[in-house]
């Protein structure tokens, strides 16, 4: 949490992926920018091979564009292929995941897996214990803190996978369908988490979603088709 | 967090009967060092007891336990004669079997010269035994011999346990024979006789050729296997072998000769092959962790993209998957020592854990754990984050 919040969360510049060369060439994005501010939440809404997830994982830094710039927090990460910093260390620090599936650590206690993400930062382990907490609390879940992932529900499950991404305090959260698999009751709650941690914690907030039911909580919408951006 | 210790948890059950296998592997390695060890310490045991500082054995032999070798008693009293000889005293050892309440029964008989070497040095403990009860008789030959003592842990190079008798005894047992036998042989003696000048003109020695051979001065007594020589204290024994070695009817191994003649022998034949038998354990054990290490890295592959996802470095990674072989390859290793420890008693031959092997051992699988923990890592390092979205 070292940026003004007067800097974009992020910044991706120019960014095109293109898997294959030759006759299999396949334009993943096509010179797409995208400026997130802190305490933004869009939505990135699109059909299928629009090119939502190869952008948003670009963004997470674990899948390189082919070319472009990518800028978090004022800091050149990307630079086409080439990583312009440790981004292992970097994504630790600066960023939170959320997935379609909850992606939880089977052998660890819904507690454990927000905890691990903060002892991994180097957090000491009391500190780490008591955050982690804190945020099973604030998402209701404080009561299945020491039930490991198979006995919770796919909405307990989300919401662990929330906190967990809200661990380190990151200044850009991505998540990838992160209501598919809920009912449109927990799918809009989830969507109103970001919305909130958004505007409590400045962290800019980007969501890939088919889910048009709970657009509203979303400060900027844009759709994706052919790997272009058609607003913003 | 100790995320190993969490895994662990989680898949209790697949860890313990995995800890299991890799015990029972790591049992088998350490019975094979402990059956070399036994072995060594049957083929040394009475060599190390007995006390003796040179073995006078038949001249051109490597006897009484490597080759068969016969000297005359007597030998004994012209070595109490050698200067610095402090002691000397006869020495039999035999194998024998028998038929024992319907069972074969093996030993190997020990003549003691008593009343000189009254055998203070065997261990009268119960343990590993003949299978006789004190008090009980046995017949060797014509006489009953009655178990006055059980030894413990008292056994020979081929693992049979150890009888200790008398000289006289021992030799009236390797000797008997039955009395058909005798009379044969006394009447082959009175016919060589009667073909000869001396049976023809004198008819009374025919008589005499009939009688027992101890009663023929012509014959020489029977004879010991060995006879053990002490020397005093401050002899030099370089120089009483070398004095002994002129001796052309004798032949004369120090008590390390005696060791080195025993262990060189049907020993080393044994270490080679236990060895390599271990040596094929150990890569076999390695192969196998080195599996059961691969598949459990395989089964979290997913998780450990997810760690790599949120930033864990490779060191939280790689400590994963080592402590588990660690911990799996020590509880193993304990596992083994604690089922070694109550199984091996039970073997028909001595298995010994020497603790210096133990410790080997423990380094070994040490080792092997990290080695077999190289695979899994090295497919850990290769998960690319990004692997969680698949």
């Amino acid at each position: 949490m070292n940026a003004s919040p007067q800097q974009p969360a992020i910044e991706a510049i120019g960014i095109s992926k293109i898997y294959g060369q030759g006759q299999t060439e396949v334009i993943a994005l096509n010179d797409v920018s995208l400026s997130v501010a802190r305490g933004e939440v869009i939505a990135l809404l699109g059909p299928s091979g629009a090119g939502k997830s190869t952008l948003l994982t670009a963004m997470a830094l674990i899948n390189p564009p082919t070319s472009g710039r990518i800028v978090i927090d004022g800091v050149l990460v990307m630079e086409g292929a080439d990583a312009k910093i440790d981004l292992r260390t970097f994504r630790r620090q600066h960023l939170g995941f959320v997935f379609q599936k909850a992606n939880l650590i089977p052998f660890l206690t819904a507690l454990e897996n927000v905890q691990v993400a903060m002892e991994i930062n180097d957090m000491p382990v009391r500190a780490a214990r008591q955050r982690a907490m804190y945020l099973l609390d604030h998402l209701g879940i404080a009561d299945r803190a020491n039930n490991l992932p198979d006995a919770l529900s796919g909405g307990q499950q989300q919401r662990v996978a929330v906190a967990r991404a809200l661990a380190n305090q990151p200044n850009l959260i991505l998540a990838d369908e992160p209501t598919a698999a809920l009912d449109s009751h927990r799918g809009r709650q989830v969507m109103e988490l970001f919305a909130q941690v958004a505007h409590e914690s400045l962290a800019g907030v980007i969501v890939v979603t088919h889910d048009t039911r709970a657009l509203d909580v979303f400060d900027r919408i844009i759709e994706m088709e052919d790997g272009r951006l058609l607003d913003g | 967090m100790n995320l190993a210790l969490r895994d662990i948890r989680h898949n209790a059950s697949r860890f313990a009967f995995t800890t299991v296998g890799i015990g029972l592997l790591l049992m088998i390695v350490m019975g094979m060092g402990g059956i070399y060890r036994g072995l060594i310490f049957e083929a040394t045991l009475l060599v190390d007891r007995i006390g003796a500082d040179l073995w006078v054995v038949q001249g051109q032999t490597r006897g009484p336990f490597a080759e068969n070798s016969r000297i005359p008693a007597s030998l004994e009293d012209r070595l109490r004669a050698v200067p610095g000889v402090a002691r000397s005293r006869r020495f039999v050892s035999h194998a024998l079997q028998r038929e024992h309440h319907g069972k074969p029964l093996r030993l190997m008989v020990q003549g003691l010269a008593w009343p000189d070497d009254k055998g203070e040095w065997v261990s009268l403990i119960a343990g590993r035994s003949l299978g006789l009860a004190l008090g009980e008789y046995v017949k060797f030959g014509k006489d009953r011999y009655r178990v006055v003592g059980i030894t413990g842990g008292m056994s020979g190079i081929a693992g049979d346990g150890l009888a200790f008798f008398t000289v006289s005894d021992a030799m009236a047992i390797q000797f008997d024979l039955p009395g058909e036998a005798l009379r044969l042989e006394r009447a082959a003696r009175v016919g060589r006789s009667e073909n000869q000048d001396l049976g023809r003109t004198q008819p009374l020695s025919l008589e005499r050729a009939g009688g027992p051979t101890s009663t023929l001065s012509e014959l020489a007594p029977p004879q010991v296997s060995a006879i053990l020589v002490t020397l005093q204290p401050g002899t030099n024994l370089d120089h009483t072998v070398n004095l002994l070695s002129a001796w052309p009817d004798i032949s004369i191994h120090t008590a390390q000769q005696q060791r080195d003649l025993l262990l060189s022998g049907t020993v080393e034949k044994s270490k080679r092959q236990l060895g390599l038998f271990s040596v094929l354990l150990i890569i076999i054990s390695t192969i196998i962790i080195a599996l059961i290490m691969y598949t459990l890295t395989l089964d979290k592959i997913h998780d450990i993209a997810m760690l790599k996802l949120i930033g864990a470095r490779n060191s939280v990674i790689v400590g994963l998957i080592l402590q588990q072989a660690l911990l799996m390859g020590s509880l193993g290793y304990g596992l083994a020592w604690w089922m070694g420890h109550y199984l091996f008693p039970y073997f028909p031959r001595r298995v010994l854990l020497d603790t210096p092997d133990l410790i080997k051992l423990a380094g070994i699988t040490v080792a092997i754990s990290v080695l077999a923990s190289l695979l899994g890592i090295w497919k850990a390092l290769r998960v690319e984050p990004n692997t969680v979205l698949t």
